[in-house]
């Protein structure tokens, strides 16, 4: 595929706001899980929670769209030169050329479950009552509004691949002449139908998530958002790039990936492909890495199938929690850190591998300058997507 | 922009008196109903125990795009898909909020596991054996149209075919009001880069929105009160033959679709 450029980027969880925040969290081994304090009666579980959403309300001309999710959106675009990226690109292209594609899984349905736990006299009480929210492009048409882009505006919502998906979608648009760059990302947030909704899976670890760890137990929830601007590379560019993405379906069950790991390896042989690229040149990828029983032996399986010993993949879960449709964005936001800095995370609170992990899961981080950076994604419904990022 | 081109291999469409796209395309010149038409689909696609369980939206969605593969004569595990709704299942949505709002710990696991904007692309891709690309997309009332133009750029990136369907539900409990969709609507398209004998254009652009968008065909009519009915002027128009029709793609623009080379219009 012709490489995108990658103008600005970001992501902001429950290590800190924006990407500097997040790469000294990563360097200095930080995790951000706490107890969970989300909500009355909370579950008995650890969960990545973002500071300060209740006190930021959103400005007076996006109060219709005021929800947690579009506030953590708003906190997140206003990080790391993402508006002045963005005014560049209207600059450039015109807003009509600047495509909207985020990702999320649940939207502002926090929103709606707040207006169901306070109904008044079986409707929504009048602070709920904003028609704005209470669906799942809440996130996509708050982003266009927030930013002024008009060109397409799409919310991508496939469970946790979500906003790794948008970073395909937006070069499909791209080279399909539909604009001339996008801005992509995703934003999930902390609300019942997650913690309830894990936890009747019997998916919730009762402590900090050990992704690959022979002990594991379960997952860690989390919340972030993260964006990134996308403009077809221009001759001459230097700096970060999208160069392959791969998406495949497991075609298997709807909450347990295919046994053999065939989707991710399709997903991953296709990014590669895309890109141009042996498996071997890859310096770092950071792997879904849920710290489930089932989805870590199988994806450290298809990652040995394909990669070198050489390889370093890690989780990073034990950071910012699984963020759910916000971690397509925010582990790419890591891969690129990796791919910037030489800094190569290792996989936080683990320590006992799992006899299935291959050579190339590590649990220490590394300093290597390395070409190209990779991230898994992998969502309910068996929905997969691969990223392949490189340097101009 | 220069138009994005496609040809339509298969259609799709079931909505409550209208189980198929013939039945849609009789009413459209006769304005007729099937009279015993099912209050709701059964997709083959799923074990006789998940065709009775799984939510309507599935259901729908699920029928419409077997059938528009059928139609189409393509052999539905090569395709990569868009799912398109505006809201996914409203019904499962109230389920969750109501049961979260009075005794959380109690969440169905299914309910929760269906729950998903992709539940329909998942039981899609798990039914027919599909491991091509799936997306999920809602962009409210541009959401068939969005949709679409993903479908379209698919081909554009050197898809061979791609499969996009577009469904919603009925609204139910306290969030009717703020997510109204009234019945069950589903729509499909098989699409193509090559031309195929006997078959539809499309010819697709983007332009500015304005205030002359005509809903008012028979199809546009009888479903005007689900939230995917804006696809329906397309569908209206591809029941009629040849023509243009403008599809909302956002608050600023439409989508002008012409449909060319239907004169041997099948259904």
């Amino acid at each position: 595929m012709p490489p995108l450029a990658i103008r600005a980027y970001t992501a902001t969880s429950a290590v800190g706001r924006g990407r500097e925040a997040l790469a000294v969290a990563l360097r200095d081994s930080r995790s951000g899980l706490r107890r969970n304090d989300f909500g009355t009666a909370p579950l008995d579980c650890w969960i990545g929670r973002v500071d300060g959403l209740e006190d930021l309300p959103l400005p007076g001309p996006f109060s219709r769209w005021d929800s947690r999710n579009n506030r953590l959106a708003w906190l997140a675009l206003n990080q790391d030169g993402i508006p002045e990226a963005i005014a560049a690109m209207i600059e450039r292209h015109g807003a009509d050329r600047v495509a909207v594609v985020v990702g999320t899984s649940t939207s502002s349905i926090g929103a709606t479950e707040d207006a169901y736990a306070n109904l008044d006299d079986g409707a929504f009480p009048a602070d709920l009552a904003r028609a704005d929210v209470h669906t799942p492009h809440s996130l996509g048409e708050f982003v266009q509004h927030a930013t002024g882009l008009r060109g397409p505006a799409i919310t991508v919502a496939t469970a946790c691949s979500s906003s790794a998906k948008v970073f395909a979608q937006a070069a499909r648009l791209i080279a399909a002449g539909l604009a001339d760059a996008a801005l992509v990302g995703g934003v999930d947030t902390l609300c019942g139908s997650v913690l309830f909704g894990f936890n009747s899976l019997q998916l919730v670890a009762a402590e900090p998530c050990r992704p690959f760890d022979a002990g594991r137990s379960g997952l860690s929830l989390g919340e972030a958002g993260g964006f990134a601007v996308l403009e077809r590379a221009q001759p001459g560019d230097a700096g970060l790039q999208l160069r392959g993405y791969g998406e495949s379906s497991d075609a298997h069950h709807m909450s347990s990936p295919h046994p053999d790991g065939l989707g991710a390896q399709l997903a991953m042989r296709d990014a590669l492909a895309r890109a141009g690229i042996d498996a071997g040149e890859v310096g770092y990828l950071n792997l879904h890495g849920t710290a489930t029983p089932a989805n870590d032996s199988i994806e450290a399986a298809a990652v040995a199938r394909l990669f070198p010993d050489s390889l370093h993949a890690s989780s990073t879960k034990g950071w910012t929690g699984h963020t759910l449709g916000a971690a397509g964005i925010v582990e790419s936001v890591i891969a690129l850190i990796a791919l910037e800095l030489g800094q190569l995370p290792g996989t936080l609170n683990s320590s006992a591998p799992d006899p299935a992990c291959g050579p190339q899961i590590r649990f220490q981080p590394q300093r290597v300058d390395i070409d190209y950076a990779m991230n898994n994604s992998f969502g309910f419904g068996g929905n997969n997507c691969s990223l392949v990022f490189g340097r101009a | 922009m220069t138009p994005l081109l496609a040809h339509i291999e298969g259609i799709g469409f079931w909505t409550r008196g209208l189980p198929s796209w013939n039945a849609a395309v009789v009413h459209a010149s006769a304005g007729t109903l099937v009279a015993d038409a099912p209050s709701r689909p059964s997709p083959q696609l799923l074990p006789a125990n998940e065709r009775r369980r799984a939510p309507e939206t599935v259901a729908v969605a699920l029928e419409v795009a077997m059938a528009a593969c059928h139609d189409a004569g393509r052999e539905p595990s090569t395709l990569p898909s868009v799912f398109a709704s505006t809201h996914g299942d409203l019904g499962i949505t109230d389920y969750m909020c109501a049961t979260l709002a009075d005794e959380p710990r109690s969440l169905s696991p299914t309910r929760f596991h269906n729950s998903v904007h992709n539940a329909a692309a998942g039981y899609w891709t798990i039914g027919t054996g599909a491991m091509a690309a799936a997306s999920a997309i809602s962009a409210r009332e541009a959401s068939f149209a969005q949709g679409l133009l993903d479908a379209l750029a698919h081909l554009a990136n050197g898809d061979e075919a791609v499969l996009l369907v577009a469904y919603d539900g009925q609204a139910s409990g306290p969030l009717a009001r703020m997510a109204p969709s009234d019945g069950l609507l589903g729509g499909a398209l098989v699409l193509s880069r090559q031309a195929a004998a006997g078959r539809p254009q499309l010819s697709v652009q983007l332009v500015q929105r304005h205030g002359d968008r005509d809903a008012s065909g028979p199809l546009a009519t009888l479903a005007a009160a689900n939230a995917m009915a804006p696809m329906l002027p397309l569908f209206d128009l591809l029941a009629r033959g040849n023509g243009s029709a403008r599809v909302v793609a956002g608050p600023d623009h439409d989508l002008l679709v012409e449909v060319t080379g239907a004169e041997a219009a099948h259904g």
